[in-house]
């Protein structure tokens, strides 16, 4: 049974449909990456996963639960984009508050475990409204992991953090999954799915456009070769047809001053996926 | 439903905390204290006056000043108590959902039911017992400066703190479709209306205006703190109205929405007309996005 089910899913605010019958899954205990540009749907599908909009067609569900259901969100953990703690709370007070919302009765000990993995430790005691951006968003995830979900459904959480923390965040996301838990990411920042993501979803316009395996999604784009007449690239060749490539060219009279094998990054796959290779290209 | 219990008290828990740490009690603890001493010298005046005067055996000038002044810090308590009810509910719903505190409190397990509720529940406590308790203090400062008594208490502090469970109801229902500015505006402008139906009333009372006093008794079933007001109002002075004659008639024109005694069934209308409102909030919210 998949941690996150979608199939199908409409979302219509009004006349302007969000989401035009998305599919979508997350295994349990896999971190995927959703992608898009601003206005996809990204946000949207996220919220109705966690139960904070209703959908307009389709089902979703989280653990086996319909989403939204009491069960659902019980198995859940949440951090929206756009979020705020009150201002008057410290960070252990937003903690205890969550750990009574979700029955968690772990107490200190769950508290400080949080607050260490996301590098809070030194702002138990901090007023939410005295705390950087950076660190709410930390708190944020904190929050999120209370109660011990099983689907963690993080929109942006990496959007005000440091590069420090950024990294923090990585560690924490791959210490998560290997507890178990899901986690959809929800991010604009390709390099951090790239280097942590076991999938990837992107979605452009409310639909899905491309979707596999990190790793399968960025493979080799060609092997390019310099000779005396300059650079060319060999579409669609890899590492393996290296050598033969170099041999041809020398047997062929060729002087080979370099070569390399060319992969594309998650970016170029990005790119390519919603369709503004050409217009960054010509614009850039 | 012990679910439902559990998710309301912790969100009732926190919303009195935030209350306690915004200091919100304590500015209206000292603003209360000062009504208070300036009530206190009022009645001391207005009391010291009247000994001078002989109501010519026509008028009790004693309970006519009383009541008057009674009923008037009765409508400083509502008033005071509704302002305090409106603010810890205005942004409720769609005020937090636009700041994002919303977001992460009902994605947990609770429900928004148990959320509305606890909201509800923290709010109504705090306006209801400060009601009571300011108008007990008002009483005592009439009784200890000017010596009068009302015919009776308990109810028409009943009665208020039902107006502001009332009023805080269906604040929080405007809450759930209204931003934060305009559901404030709507809710007082709301139990303003209230209260200026009610003093059309007994002017139509007085007048023996049929159509005015209609209007009133209409307003008094559709918003139904303001028939609460009005009968906490009669309560006061009932025992003077049965009496009649001229202060008898005088007392239940009364300040600032003139008294009515309402129909027997009345207090179950109002539970049912709070449970009413609090079923279309819950609806509305089931059906929000957030
Ligand atoms: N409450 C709403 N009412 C009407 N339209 C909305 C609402 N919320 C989102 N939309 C629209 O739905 C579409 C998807 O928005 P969404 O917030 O899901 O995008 P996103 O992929 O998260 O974008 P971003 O990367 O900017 O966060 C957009 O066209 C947006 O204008
Ligand atoms: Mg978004």
């Amino acid at each position: 049974m998949s941690d996150l089910h979608v199939e199908g899913l409409v979302k219509r605010y009004g006349s302007h449909t969000a989401l035009h019958g998305v599919d979508l899954e997350v295994g349990e205990g896999e971190l995927v990456g959703l992608l898009g540009p601003n206005g996809a749907g990204k946000s949207t599908l996220t919220k109705i996963a966690c139960g904070l909009v209703r959908a307009t067609e389709g089902t979703v569900t989280v653990a086996g639960h319909p989403a939204g259901s009491r069960a659902a969100r019980a198995a859940q953990g949440y951090l929206a984009e756009l979020f705020r703690f009150p201002g008057w709370a410290t960070a252990d007070e937003v903690l205890v508050l969550h750990q009574q919302l979700t029955g968690s009765e772990k107490g200190a000990g769950e508290r400080a475990d949080l607050l260490g993995l996301v590098g809070l430790s030194d702002a138990r005691e901090r007023k939410v409204e005295e705390m950087s951006k950076g660190m709410q968003q930390r708190l944020g995830i904190a929050q999120a992991l209370v109660g011990e979900p099983r689907l963690l459904l993080l929109d942006e959480p990496t959007s005000a953090l440091d590069p420090a923390g950024r990294r923090t965040v990585r560690d924490l996301l791959v210490e998560v999954q290997g507890r178990g838990v899901a986690v959809m990411l929800n991010t604009h920042l390709l390099s951090e799915v790239e280097l942590v993501c076991d999938r990837v979803v992107i979605i452009d316009h409310g639909a899905v456009v491309t979707s596999g395996r990190t790793a399968e999604l960025v493979r080799p784009r060609g092997v390019e070769v310099e000779t005396a007449a300059g650079r060319r690239v060999i579409e669609g060749a890899g590492r393996a047809e290296a050598p033969r490539i170099v041999a041809e060219l020398v047997a062929a009279g060729e002087q080979v001053f370099g070569v390399q094998v060319l992969s594309s990054t998650l970016e170029d796959v990005y790119l390519d996926a919603v369709g503004e290779r050409e217009s960054t290209r010509s614009s850039g | 439903m012990s679910e439902l219990l559990t998710g309301a008290r912790i969100v009732a828990a926190h919303a009195l905390r935030e209350s306690l740490r915004r200091r919100v009690f304590f500015v209206v603890l000292g603003l209360t204290l000062a009504f208070g001493g300036l009530y206190a010298w009022g009645v001391h005046e207005l009391f010291s006056d009247i000994d001078e005067f002989n109501g010519n055996g026509f008028l009790d000038a004693e309970t006519l000043a009383g009541a008057t002044i009674l009923g008037l810090a009765m409508f400083g308590t509502l008033f005071l108590g509704v302002i305090l009810a409106v603010f810890l509910t205005l942004n409720a719903v769609r005020g937090d959902a636009e700041r994002g505190l919303l977001q992460p409190v009902i994605v947990r397990p609770l429900g928004r039911g148990a959320y509305l509720l606890g909201r509800w529940a923290a709010a109504a406590a705090v306006s209801a017992s400060y009601v009571v308790v300011v108008f007990f203090g008002g009483v005592l400062l009439t009784k200890l400066f000017g010596g009068y008594t009302p015919d009776s208490v308990i109810v028409p502090a009943l009665e208020l703190a039902g107006a502001v469970a009332i009023i805080s109801a269906l604040a929080l229902l405007g809450s759930i479709v209204l931003g934060t500015t305009a559901n404030g505006v709507a809710v007082l402008m709301v139990f303003g209306a209230g209260l200026l139906v009610g003093l059309l009333g007994s002017i139509g009372d007085a007048l023996d205006s049929g159509t005015l006093s209609d209007v009133a008794n209409v307003a008094s079933w559709v918003l139904p703190f303001e028939g609460l007001y009005r009968d906490a109002l009669f309560q006061l002075v009932s025992g003077a109205v049965s009496e009649g004659g001229v202060t008898g008639a005088l007392v239940q024109l009364g300040p600032l929405g003139g008294s009515h005694d309402n129909h027997a069934l009345f207090p179950l209308f109002c539970v049912g007309y709070a449970l009413v409102v609090g079923a279309l909030a819950l609806a509305a919210f089931r059906r929000r996005d957030l």
